[in-house]
């Protein structure tokens, strides 16, 4: 083990913001990779409705921007309502069943078998339930696909504390709403976090998925879908493209917001000492 | 009254195991009293009977001349375990503090504690670190200045420098003794080390396993204070022989029916 002589004055900046150098690696794979889809259809003929050059996507995406834009936006508040709404429950579920044991014990079996079931094939019904112009059809798919990695992952966090640590708030005679303030929800933070950046994700996905069985034409989906029945496929390409970018800035929005909630945690030493 | 006293206390584990059979034990205040014995003789298990982390089976422990459990109410001690136990999300100086905010104390009162107690286990510069940030050695002294922040009179400990490399023990052996005599409590240390037990101690009790009971008690009468010379006079030798001796003694093979041998120093 490594001993520290000298206090070392540890900058949280330094640690949130990764020094340019840090972006060439993955900026040139990006350029790489982009230049060889785009070389290999070429080379190849591959015709456009197979797979379109990245040039023509970037060409649709950018005359349809704006629409891209509007349509865009209007899935993302989508997503974001079911994230919201499943993982806010997801969170509120777990803190119940740390408390009560006895309760998870008796609910879990459920929560387990209900996620082995594939969501996304109740997205009919819920359109049928709420009405397939009713943002909140896709909303409540996306928040059931968000509630269950949620759930799962902060309730690891919560009971996966070492005894000791427990122990020693015992030995203050600290009440259990104390320790879980001081001791359960702080080492929750990093799984809830884990669960937290796959719901991003699974958010789009349900939001998109609900929006193919149908939705109103302001949506990226029924976009995506309408250019694809019509064989545009390069416009549909350029909806996907939109789709990706605004699941990427979500994903990396709360993995920020990881990084500044946990940034106490041991991970973040590779930032610090490198 | 005693700081700690322990009558005819016994554990039974769920499994039928006996941990500790018919302990009595007496703590004077400004005592420093090691636990020894070889594995899974329960002296771990006797410490947190004292805490009242877990309770006896039969008899009864008292702190200060009240029940385990009220004391630990009145936070009567503080609790050194194996691993430092410190919140990494805490740094250094709010890892201290925790029990001064579990007692409601002012920030402002917690703060010029915190200063002296990173003062008294020589720390200071470190107050907005984190844990992982320290070597194991830096970590136990902030649980040291942790379990000594609001001033308990018992200072309970499970083997806190086990894990430590044996330059680093005995840096920090010296060390406690310095900060046992400053803060004037009683301490009660677990250790599987005999030298350690020998040189921090004014009494070691020698614990045989399986049943876990009390085989003898030797007085340590080496003179205070003690440094590093003290490991190589001939009185500390004879005093570590006599509880190697002791423990021998103690550690009798299972299914073993003699009385383990009375250990107790004639000076």
């Amino acid at each position: 083990m490594s001993t520290i002589v000298q206090p070392v004055p540890g900058s949280v900046g330094r640690r949130i913001g990764r020094t340019a150098l840090d972006w060439i690696p993955p900026l040139a794979v990006f350029a790489i990779g982009i230049g060889a889809w785009q070389g290999l259809v070429a080379a190849f003929h591959v015709q456009e409705f197979l797979l379109p050059k990245p040039t023509a996507i970037g060409e649709a995406f950018w005359t349809q921007k704006s629409a891209l834009w509007s349509q865009g936006i209007y899935t993302f508040k989508e997503a974001l309502g079911g994230y919201a709404l499943g993982s806010g429950l997801g969170v509120l579920v777990a803190l119940f069943f740390a408390a009560w044991r006895p309760l998870a014990g008796a609910f879990m079996p459920y929560a387990v078998a209900a996620n082995a079931i594939p969501i996304i094939a109740f997205a009919p019904i819920m359109n049928n339930w709420f009405g397939l112009l009713n943002p909140f059809s896709k909303m409540a798919i996306a928040a059931v696909l968000c509630f269950f990695p949620v759930m799962i992952n902060t309730l690891r966090g919560l009971t996966s504390v070492q005894p000791s640590s427990i122990e020693l708030m015992q030995s203050y005679a600290a009440g259990r709403l104390s320790t879980f303030w001081r001791v359960r929800i702080p080492n929750s933070l990093p799984h809830m976090f884990t669960g937290l950046k796959i719901a991003t994700v699974l958010s789009m996905i349900g939001a998109i998925v609900g929006e193919y069985f149908g939705g109103p034409i302001e949506a990226l989906g029924v976009k995506i879908l309408n250019d694809s029945s019509y064989g545009n496929f390069t416009d549909a390409w350029a909806g996907i493209v939109m789709a990706s970018l605004l699941g990427i800035v979500f994903y990396a929005v709360v993995a920020l917001a990881e990084r500044l909630a946990t940034s106490w945690h041991p991970s973040a030493r590779a930032f610090q000492t490198e | 009254m005693k700081a700690v006293s322990l009558k005819g206390v016994s554990k039974q584990f769920r499994a039928g195991v006996t941990a500790l059979d018919g302990i009595d034990l007496d703590v004077e205040p400004g005592e420093f009293v090691s636990l020894i014995g070889p594995s899974g003789c329960g002296k771990s298990t006797l410490l947190r009977i004292i805490g009242d982390l877990t309770k006896p089976t039969a008899g009864t422990a008292q702190v200060n001349g009240k029940p385990a459990e009220r004391a630990r109410r009145d936070h009567d001690y503080g609790i050194v375990f194996q691993d430092a136990v410190l919140y990494d999300w805490r740094t250094v100086a709010k890892n201290i503090s925790l029990p001064l905010e579990l007692l409601r104390w002012s920030r402002g009162r917690r703060n010029a504690r915190v200063k002296d107690m990173m003062e008294l286990v020589e720390l200071t510069g470190f107050e907005s670190h984190h844990p992982w940030q320290l070597s194991g050695g830096m970590q136990q002294r902030v649980s040291i200045a942790r379990a000594l922040s609001f001033s308990p009179t018992l200072l309970l400990m499970d083997e806190p420098f086990g894990a430590l490399d044996e330059m680093t023990r005995e840096r920090l052996n010296t060390e406690l003794l310095r900060i046992w005599q400053e803060t004037s409590s009683t301490v009660v240390f677990v250790t599987h080390s005999i030298p350690e037990a020998v040189f921090l101690s004014t009494r070691v009790v020698v614990m045989s396993s399986r049943p876990g009971r009390v085989a003898g008690v030797v007085d340590v009468d080496l003179p205070q204070p003690r440094t590093s010379t003290t490991r190589e006079e001939s009185r500390f030798f004879e005093l570590v022989t006599q509880v190697r001796e002791g423990l021998a003694a103690a550690g009798a093979p299972l299914g073993e029916t003699q009385e383990p041998a009375l250990v107790k120093d004639s000076s």
